[in-house]
Formats: structure tokens, C-alpha cells, sequence
């Protein structure tokens, strides 16, 4: 077997790790033979509550949303054929965030809406902005320009974020902190309803993404290439990217403005499997997993018993790698 | 070396008779700007009142009190903040050659954020003295981390990879801010800072950052000849016989206590830096010895016009006065990010 198909097995299992220390940790601890027990039917009804009412969806909402971020930064590194790009930087997560404070302002009650209104709100506001911002960088003639993806992402985040706090600043102080712990990335949407919301978007574009492996591949070379290699580009591209920012909005709307993900999680999936997008897909959805679940975690089990988000997690060692990337790159 | 300087005398078209015009008129308007903001607000005020509170002060009038110890200190801070701001962002986009160059996109503000965020968490007893040195220092580190990036990347510094570095940057700092913010329950407070607001400006806080801020005018102004010759690249400027790490290095501080002075006392502002050396390179050419001070009053008077748009907005709330910027910003930096293609593309 080559390396590259060891790679994936082995992710899986780390993923079984993470999720051993996840079910271990927080604030009521559970030893690993307990867990064993719930889960096969033969724990206390205070276990049972903990394992699959708090802990075991928080847990699948996290794996999702981190394999949806990622897979999405892997689709949309590629298209853009910029390494540095990530749905946090074009202003998916933003877009996603305004859209729930309008809401929040607008409805003073909306907390207590159907649970999964805010995630749709969400997911159409990182729709708007996605669409946006690549609105902006497509030239007639030359397509999308990748450099020009990344600046117009900045700047049209930094537009939505000043729009969110005007908004933010309205809200009594309740919301306003329930708004501000949403948009710092927490896994707030835990319960069984968010996992059966997301799990279709995750696998159904995962599975999508996986059949566009060989596409993938010839959109890395560029468009000139592309169309060489008998791939009608622009279709191609807007497909993939409708599927990208799915992907972004829908985990987001669960999990909150969690950047750097879709960043990390594809560019370490390249480097342990190669180029090609038929083991980068599944290696960038599996590490993507593996990182938010593992932030969450971690978010949780420090500051016993108060929380760290998984989002500031996740910049904390994002941000570096980010900057790291970034002075390795040639361009 | 003679067809060097000979095209940089084409290039730099500047118009001295025109930053002469800016300076007149930009100091002439500010005055009349801080009258007209003291007498908009909350309580409204003629502008005879506001005559009177100034000359013949009569501590026996609500109105007098009123001008004096808020709308006159608030209204200082505006221009003094302003150009703070847009100095800084002049000599950055004239040392990095970065028309997208901001102390708000470059991470600078968000380091002095996340400063502030710690002192107010865990030492809250501080003078604001110290506050404006650690806003100082955390504007040093963000700047040091984004350049030090940039400077490291196998390309060298280009503008796509400072926005960038910059972004990452900010990213990491705004997250520990807003991180420590939810955690202390110091949320909404920190929020109103967080994007920058002139109304808690008080005169003792103002005596201490007078003179830090025109301090650092006066160097920025010392600067000019020097940073107009980096501004036509770096082999230019050393054939020239300039010291270029020298004035970097002087730059680099300079812009350092302008933003971390400014941002001490208002919050982090972004885009006031990016827009203001436009217009002020648009009028006056791209002579530094004029596009600084001509930056100094133009960004003074667009940052007291903000603040009273900021509060006419929607009374008797105010807006803050950053997401006023940040509005007229985007647009603004999308527009020049798409007029200069070959750069970004």
C-alpha cells in the first residue's frame, strides 16, 4: 500500500482519538469504560443524559462543520488557484454573521426561534456575501483573478463586520452576548436537530466533491490547461463554488465565524497526500474534523469550568500557520 | 542615474500652490468644523452660546460646562485623531509603495486593540498614560509580525502579501480581544471602543496625547524629502545616496506613535489611513514634503465632518464613528485595488 493510502486510515483514527479525549473531557468527567457503558445501553440516566444529549451531538455538530470547512477551502483553493484562500477570508462567515444580527435586531425574541431558522438565515447571508465578493474579482475576459479574490474578501469583510457591529450595539445586552459568542465560533447549534440539519449538506457535497476529484485536478493547472484537458472551465467553476460556499454557509451557521480551517485543513492534506484532489478531498475533510473537534475540546477543557470558543482555538494556532504559509509562499 | 532623476521629475508633478490652497482652506474649515460640532448634539446649542462658553466662560451654565469638558475636548480629539491616522497611513503607502497600505489593514489597530483588551481585563487600575504606551507596544508587534512576514516570503514585500498578513494578523489579535472580552463580561463595553468612538475623549486624556501625536507630526514632517525619494523604490533612494534602514526605521516609529497614540484614545479606526493620502496625492502630487501635512488636515476635518455625521445619524444614539469609515472604505479601497489590475490581479 502507498503512502498515500495509509494516510487516510491513519487520519480516521486520529479522528477516534480526538473523539475518545472529547467524550472524556468537560466539566462532569467520564472515564472511558463509562463511556463504553452508555454507549451499549448500561449507564446511569445521568450518563445517558450527558453522552447523547450534550455530548455526542456537540461532538458530530463539530466533526461536521469542521469537514465542511475544510472541504470547502480544499474546493475553493483550487478554483481560485490561490493557497491562500479560505471561506473565512471571503467573507462567507461575515456574511452569515450579519444576516443573523439583522434578524436578532429586527425580532428582538429570535433566540428562541425554531432551531433551524438561524442556521438558514445564516446560510443565505454567506451565500450573499460569497457571491459578492466573487461578483467583484471576475473580469470579462480574464475570469476569476485569484489575487484579486483575497483583497476584495478583505475588504468586503471588513464592510459586513462594520455593518454587524452597528447592528450588535442595538441589541439589548443578552442578545448582544449571545451574538457576540455565536460570532466568535462556538458550537452553539448542539443538539440532535443541527446534526441531522447538516449532516445531508457534508456528506452530499462531500460525496459531489469526491466525483469532481479529476475535474479538481485539471482546474489546478490552470484555466488554459483546464480546457486543454477537455473541461468546459466556467461551468466547472461556478458548480464547484456554489458547492463551496453550501459547504462554508451551512457550517457556519452552526458553528459560528470559525476562520483559518479551510485554510489549514487542505493545505496539511496536500503535503501528506500530494496534488491529487481523489485523497485530498477526503485527507482535507478528515483533518478538518479533526481540528475543530479537537479546538472544541480543548476550548473546553483548559478554562474549566468557563469556555474558550473553538473559533479563538482555532485562530490561536491558525493565524500562525496562516502567517507561516504565507512567507513560504513564492508569489 | 540621470534618466532616474530626470523621470522622477516628470513623475513628481507637485503642485506646492496647491497644498498651500489645502493648508489655508483644510485649517480654516477645521476651525469652522469644531465650532459647528460643538454646537450639533444632544442638547442643541447656538453657535453664539458656543462664542460665549469659549470667551466669556460662565461656570453657571449647563451649555458652557457642556462645550467646555465634551463637545470642546471631543471635538480637538476628532482632528488631532484624524490626522493621526491619515499621516500614518501616508508614510506607510509611501515607504511600502502599497496604495492599500492602512494602519487598520495592516493589523496595526488590532494590535493596539488587543493591548488595550488586556489592560482593561487585568490591570484595570491603569493610568491612561500607560494605556497609550501599551497601545503603543501592541501596534509594534502586530506591525513587526506583519512587515517580518511579508519581508521573510521568497517574493519580498508586495501589497497582496502585506493585505494578507495583514488580515492573518488581525484575525489572531481580534479573536484573543473579543476572546478576552466574553470572557471578563467586558463585551459590549470593549465593543464601543472597539470601533472607535471620540465621545469619552476627556481633557486629561487629551493632555497626554497632544503632545505624543504632534511630537510625532513633527517628525513625520522632518521625514517627507526622505520618504518621497522611497516612494520611487529603494535603489532609487539609495543611488541617491539616502540611508534607506535609517528612514525605514524612523518611519516605521513615527507611524507606530501616531496609530497607537490615535487608537489609545478612540479605538481602532480603519480606512481613514487608506482614503486620506489619496486625495491628498490626487491634489497635491506625490511630493511627501506636501502630501503629509496636506494628509494632517484633510484627515482632521474628514474624521470632525464623520463624527458629526456620526451623531446626526440617528439621535439621540450615536453611530460609531468607525463603521462610518468602513462604509465609505470599501468601496473606496475596492476601487483602488481594481484600478491598478496588473498589482492585484
Amino acid at each position: 500500500m502507498s503512502r498515500r493510502r495509509m494516510v487516510i486510515p491513519f487520519l480516521f483514527l486520529c479522528l477516534l482519538v480526538i473523539v475518545a479525549i472529547s467524550l472524556h473531557a468537560g466539566a462532569s468527567s467520564m472515564d472511558p469504560m463509562e463511556v463504553v457503558k452508555t454507549l451499549v445501553g448500561m449507564g446511569t440516566a445521568q450518563q445517558k443524559l450527558i453522552l447523547f444529549e450534550f455530548r455526542l451531538p456537540r461532538m458530530l455538530v463539530a466533526i461536521l462543520a469542521g469537514a465542511g470547512l475544510a472541504l470547502s477551502g480544499c474546493v475553493i483553493q483550487t478554483i481560485s488557484r490561490n493557497p491562500l484562500a479560505d471561506p473565512g477570508l471571503l467573507g462567507i462567515s461575515t456574511g452569515a454573521g450579519v444576516a443573523v444580527v439583522l434578524y436578532l435586531s429586527l425580532f428582538p425574541t429570535g433566540a428562541d426561534a425554531p432551531a433551524l431558522f438561524l442556521p438558514f438565515l445564516a446560510f443565505i447571508g454567506g451565500a450573499l456575501a460569497a457571491g459578492l465578493v466573487f461578483a467583484l474579482s471576475y473580469e470579462r475576459q480574464q475570469g476569476l483573478l485569484p489575487g484579486r479574490i483575497v483583497l476584495t474578501g478583505v475588504a468586503v469583510a471588513a464592510g459586513l463586520s462594520a455593518l454587524m457591529t452597528v447592528l450588535s450595539l442595538r441589541l439589548s445586552r443578552e442578545l448582544y452576548q449571545f451574538a457576540a459568542v455565536w460570532l466568535t465560533g462556538s458550537i452553539w447549534g448542539a443538539t440532535w436537530d443541527y446534526v441531522w440539519a447538516l449532516l445531508p449538506w457534508v456528506m452530499g457535497l462531500f460525496l459531489f466533491a469526491s466525483y469532481k476529484a479529476r475535474v479538481l485536478d485539471a482546474l489546478s493547472f490552470g484555466e488554459t490547461i483546464a480546457t486543454g484537458l477537455g473541461a468546459a472551465v466556467t461551468k466547472e467553476q461556478l458548480q464547484l463554488l456554489a458547492a463551496a460556499v453550501a459547504l462554508a454557509a451551512a457550517s457556519v451557521s452552526v458553528s459560528g465565524g470559525i476562520g483559518f480551517i479551510g485554510l489549514i485543513a487542505p493545505h496539511l492534506a496536500r503535503r501528506l497526500v500530494g496534488a491529487h484532489h481523489a485523497y485530498v478531498v477526503p485527507a482535507s475533510a478528515l483533518l478538518g474534523a479533526c481540528l475543530l473537534l479537537g479546538a472544541d475540546t480543548v476550548g473546553r477543557a483548559v478554562l474549566q469550568p468557563s469556555e474558550i470558543h473553538a473559533g479563538i482555538v482555532v485562530a490561536i494556532v491558525g493565524a500562525p500557520y496562516f502567517l507561516y504559509v504565507l512567507a513560504r509562499s513564492a508569489r | 542615474m540621470e534618466t532616474v532623476i530626470r523621470e522622477i521629475d516628470q513623475k513628481s508633478s507637485s503642485r506646492p500652490w496647491a497644498a498651500v490652497l489645502v493648508l489655508v482652506f483644510g485649517l480654516s474649515a477645521i476651525l469652522f468644523s469644531i465650532a459647528a460640532s460643538i454646537s450639533v448634539g444632544a442638547a442643541d446649542i447656538r453657535l453664539a452660546t458656543v462664542w460665549d462658553a469659549l470667551f466669556h466662560y460662565d461656570a453657571r451654565q449647563t451649555a458652557h460646562a457642556v462645550i467646555r469638558d465634551l463637545r470642546l475636548p471631543r471635538s480637538l480629539a476628532d482632528v488631532l485623531v484624524g490626522a493621526g491616522f491619515a499621516v500614518a497611513g501616508a508614510i506607510m503607502q509611501g515607504m511600502t509603495r502599497n496604495p492599500l497600505a492602512d494602519a487598520g489593514l495592516l493589523g496595526i489597530n488590532a494590535g493596539s486593540t488587543l493591548a488595550v483588551a488586556v489592560c482593561f481585563a487585568f490591570f484595570s487600575g491603569l493610568s491612561y498614560q500607560a494605556i497609550i504606551f501599551w497601545s503603543f507596544c501592541g501596534a509594534a508587534v502586530a506591525a513587526a509580525l506583519v512587515y517580518g512576514v511579508s519581508a521573510l516570503s521568497r517574493g519580498g514585500v508586495t501589497p497582496i502579501r502585506l493585505v494578507l498578513a495583514g488580515a492573518a494578523v488581525s484575525a489572531l489579535f481580534t479573536s484573543l480581544s473579543e476572546g478576552i472580552a466574553i470572557h471578563f463580561q467586558l463585551s459590549q463595553e470593549l465593543a464601543f471602543w472597539f470601533v472607535g468612538g471620540v465621545a469619552g475623549v476627556k481633557w486629561s486624556q487629551l493632555k497626554l496625547l497632544a503632545p505624543w501625536l504632534v511630537s510625532a507630526f513633527v517628525f513625520a514632517l522632518l521625514l517627507g524629502r526622505s520618504i518621497t525619494l522611497l516612494s520611487f523604490g529603494e535603489e532609487v533612494a539609495a543611488g541617491l545616496g539616502q540611508k534607506t534602514k535609517m528612514v525605514k526605521l524612523a518611519g516605521a516609529i513615527v507611524v507606530l506613535m501616531l496609530a497607537g497614540g490615535a487608537v489609545s484614545a478612540v479605538g481602532p479606526i480603519g480606512f481613514v489611513g487608506l482614503i486620506v493620502p489619496h486625495l491628498a496625492r490626487f491634489v497635491v502630487g506625490v511630493d511627501y514634503r506636501y502630501v503629509i501635512p496636506c494628509s494632517a488636515v484633510l484627515g482632521g476635518l474628514l474624521m470632525i465632518w464623520a463624527d458629526i455625521g456620526a451623531r446626526m445619524i440617528n439621535p439621540p444614539y450615536e453611530t460609531p464613528i468607525g463603521v462610518l469609515f468602513a462604509l465609505i472604505g470599501v468601496p473606496f479601497f475596492l476601487y483602488v485595488s481594481r484600478k491598478r489590475k496588473g498589482e492585484f490581479a
